[in-house]
């Protein structure tokens, strides 16, 4: 590799852009592990913060998994079929329907959650159930996965594996299980993965949505960082790091997988 | 069965879906928009009142100087991450795109821990240097989780321009600076105006930093929050919404247009 | 069973006439080959015979003594080999040899039955096992064979079976599909644009242009007795040299030619393999091209026709250009037909 000055100029903003959000994030993992984080690291490592932490919010951590995994079973059971409706019929309604399902990418969450509030907040059981945050979480999820079965399904000669079952003798629905379903695959994983993911970092909608009883992770962070001392949201936020990171790494691995495909 | 019958019982739980959930909301948030007692003028006193109108202005200048950082740092990063392979590089590519999947919530509190009242910075130089909760605190959490998603862009996008172009370039002498300039610049035009779109709009929306971190920041959407629980003002808040809604969803039109491509809002 | 199509058309909803009514009957076991250029309309009968594409109204399509017009192609119980074979990529060889027989839902014992056997007709037995996206394209094309045959269906339709291969493949698979066909003894059609794969595979050809079947014949029949100017010109390649003003005899530049039969006011084509060269031959011209093809030369002929004329010199050594030479053209050699002003 020649140096020239540009490339040693790209590098160094390559590395200060890396070290902007590293650091911080460093400084929060080994806050959660300090013993008195205005002492510094020398005051001694402990697991006592994240002892804590499981103490008060374990709840937050188990309703977070809860709530995307029903998210996941709803965009799956709402997108996977519509995908293939939409793929199916590529005309001027399906790109409206796409556009009008895509509005809470576009919508911040917080208009979202107070039009979801104004028209559903007066109904007590459905307002104080876990299902209202899970109706936000699949409204804000869905068209990631409809849009990547879409693109796998737009990739794949689609037509023509239908019909070579229809010879064979598949009725609509047996189309759909043994030949549309296999083949959309790697377009559910990435979908799949991505909807777990912003599940469980989804803050904006559910810090409206949700009651005192029902805190979800992120909900749980935000009342820690007001509330509790530093190395505890420090613990706190390690454990979050924990479940997203892995996550994160997962969802976009299977997202340049089905990349690939369609391409 | 028939084929047509069987697609429209595929596109049936969507349809109920997003009508209960989306359609029906959303026109509801319109109509208590121009419920309250100003009526229609409601849209009018957005600009009349000074406390809106500067709070819209505040986070327009946040989100445009978020977004030219943005697209400075994350192309300069994209370019050189995509046209050299070095040992290392897996690394510094995730590092970069890490923050994609932090709440807003969670990047406040990353802020703090840098420039609050016990962070770093005020560590290292006992000058009591606090930014964290000032508008260049919010600019860093902004731009915290802008980044990632402009390198995102910027790289699929350089991806796919072809090499060749930049090889006949040089053949024909031109240097590594030109190259830049000539070709790879205005090949990515498209990209990075989608990638500027998409920043824009996110800083315009993002809640959750500017809950964590703010104290006494006005921006449109704490603006929003603070008109629908502390001052009841639903119609202002309704309102207030449905104009920030219909920008950020211009845009992404705009950026979606431009490049095919969506890398999920939120923050 | 025998395949009757009685007035079958289809018109698309842009007015686009794709196929104009048109009868075919096609008796049992026989092997029928729908040749034409692309945009005839060859494509589109298949996929109405398949129950693919929906025909316009009064058309009947029947099996034997079924009415199948209205009956999806999941219930028509017909065999397909599509273009790019459509094999299911989520599936290995046996298990998409297995679906159609799966689909009928026949015993689990019958089923690994009959698909051995057909793994072993088309000689698959060593695939059985793979994922289709790891063979060859000779190997994905009988998977597909054997998967369209492997539930007895009732019609074995093939499109453009061997178009996606390469060259050189396709000439022996040709050979293979032929034998393959005939060994399954079962109502075949294949749809091709290309006339040698037609005569080699087809017991008889059905020639179409413009959304019509122009003649139907065995090989050696339109070959023969083109009914048409368009099948002689797409059945080995015939030229056209003249029309016949009157009479026995048509005048050319290079000379006369006299006819077999009256031809007034009829046109005259001729196949280069019978225009010879030779010294006592009734019409002259002037050599412009020579290309050397292993077995024969095929030699450009100037100033007998308006245009360019070729002929098939099997000799030993061929004249040279800028030569002149005597053609000879047997009468019996010579095609009369009528021309339709819709295709001159």
């Amino acid at each position: 590799m020649r140096f020239s000055i540009i490339k040693v100029l790209q590098l160094a903003i390559t590395l200060l852009a890396c070290a902007f959000l590293l650091v911080p994030a460093i400084q929060s993992v080994l806050a959660g592990l300090t013993v008195n984080y205005f002492k510094g690291v020398s005051s001694g490592l402990t697991l006592k913060w994240l002892w804590k932490v499981w103490e008060l919010y374990a709840d937050s951590v188990f309703l977070s998994i809860w709530l995307a995994l029903s998210c996941l079973v709803c965009t799956i059971i709402i997108g996977v079929p519509a995908a293939y409706a939409l793929a199916k019929n590529p005309g001027w309604i399906s790109r409206i329907l796409e556009e009008f399902i895509s509005l809470p990418l576009a919508v911040p969450g917080l208009a979202l959650a107070l039009a979801l509030l104004q028209l559903y907040g007066t109904m007590q059981g459905f307002r104080t159930s876990w299902s209202f945050i899970l109706v936000g979480h699949v409204l804000y999820t869905l068209p990631f996965m409809v849009r990547s079965v879409l693109a796998v399904l737009a990739a794949i000669d689609l037509k023509t594996l239908e019909e070579g079952a229809a010879t064979l003798g598949a009725g609509s629905l047996r189309r759909f299980c043994d030949v549309v379903v296999p083949n959309a695959m790697p377009g559910i994983l990435a979908g799949a993965l991505t909807v777990v993911t912003l599940s469980i970092g989804e803050f904006n909608l559910t810090w409206m949505l949700h009651t005192p009883y029902l805190k979800t992770l992120p909900v749980g962070l935000a009342d820690s960082y007001a509330s509790m001392r530093l190395e505890i949201a420090s613990a706190y936020t390690l454990i979050f790091f924990v479940m997203i990171v892995p996550l994160l790494t997962a969802m976009q691995w299977a997202s340049n997988r089905a990349q690939r495909i369609s391409a | 069965m028939t084929n047509q019958r069987f697609l429209l019982i595929c596109l049936l739980p969507l349809l109920i879906f997003s009508l209960a959930f989306l359609a029906l909301p959303l026109m509801r948030l319109f109509l208590a928009s121009v419920e309250g007692a100003s009526g229609w003028a409601v849209y009018l006193e957005i600009i009349q009142k000074p406390r809106y109108l500067s709070a819209l202005m505040q986070t327009v200048l946040v989100s445009l100087a978020v977004t030219a950082t943005a697209l400075v740092i994350s192309t300069t990063a994209g370019l050189f991450l995509a046209r050299n392979r070095f040992a290392g590089r897996g690394v510094l590519l995730s590092i970069l795109t890490l923050p994609l999947a932090f709440p807003g919530v969670v990047v406040g509190f990353l802020i703090i821990l840098l420039g609050g009242r016990q962070g770093l910075v005020n560590q290292l130089t006992p000058g009591h240097v606090v930014f964290a909760y000032s508008t260049f605190g919010l600019f860093l959490g902004y731009l915290y989780f802008s980044i990632p998603r402009v390198l995102l862009t910027v790289m699929a996008a350089t991806e796919k321009l072809d090499r060749e172009l930049e090889e006949a370039a040089r053949s024909l002498g031109a240097s590594p600076f030109t190259v830049v300039r000539d070709v790879i610049l205005p090949g990515l035009g498209p990209s990075l105006v989608a990638a500027g779109a998409i920043a824009f709009a996110t800083a315009m929306g993002a809640f959750g930093t500017a809950f964590t971190l703010a104290t006494n920041i006005d921006v449109l959407p704490m603006v929003i929050y603070t008109e629908f629980t502390l001052s009841a003002n639903i119609a202002m808040a309704s309102a207030l919404s449905i104009v920030l809604g219909l920008v950020t969803w211009a845009l992404l039109l705009i950026a979606r247009s431009l490049s095919g491509t969506t890398v999920a809002a939120g923050g | 069973m025998t395949l009757s199509l009685k007035n079958a058309s289809k018109t698309y909803p842009d007015g686009t006439r794709a196929l104009l009514p048109s009868d075919l009957v096609i008796e049992t076991g026989e092997i029928v080959s729908l040749l034409g250029p692309s945009g005839c309309g060859k494509t589109t009968l298949l996929r109405i015979i398949a129950g693919l594409e929906k025909p316009d109204e009064g058309t009947e399509v029947w099996f034997g003594s079924d009415n199948v017009t209205r009956l999806p192609v999941e219930k028509r119980n017909v065999g397909m080999v599509f273009q790019s074979y459509a094999l299911f990529p989520n599936m290995s060889v046996r298990t998409n040899i297995a679906y159609g027989l799966k689909m009928q839902k026949r015993p689990r014992a019958e089923i690994d039955q009959r698909v051995e056997e057909v793994l072993t007709l088309c000689r698959l037995t060593p695939l059985a096992n793979r994922a289709v996206t790891a063979l060859s394209g000779g190997q994905r094309q009988r998977v597909a064979l054997a998967r369209a045959f492997a539930p007895r269906p009732r019609l074995l339709l093939l499109d453009e079976p061997l178009s996606a291969l390469d060259a050189a493949l396709r000439d022996s698979l040709r050979d293979e599909l032929s034998d393959l066909l005939r060994r399954f003894g079962i109502t075949a059609i294949f749809v091709t644009h290309d006339q040698n794969e037609a005569m080699a595979i087809a017991d008889r050809v059905a020639v179409m242009s413009d959304g019509r079947i122009e003649q139907i014949g065995s090989p050696e029949n339109l070959y023969r007795n083109a009914g048409s100017p368009f099948v002689a010109r797409f059945v080995g390649n015939a030229m056209r040299l003249g029309k016949v003003e009157q009479g026995r005899t048509l005048s050319l530049e290079g000379g006369q030619l006299s006819l077999p039969d009256d031809g007034t006011g009829r046109a005259v084509y001729v196949r280069a393999e019978d225009v010879c060269i030779a010294d006592d031959g009734q019409l002259s011209g002037r050599v412009e091209s020579v290309t050397f093809l292993g077995t024969h030369y095929r030699i450009g002929l100037s100033g007998v026709t308006g245009t360019l004329l070729f002929s098939l010199h099997p000799g030993a050594s061929a004249p040279k250009p800028g030569e002149r030479v005597k053609l000879r053209i047997a009468p019996e050699a010579l095609m009369l037909l009528t021309e339709d002003t819709a295709h001159p």
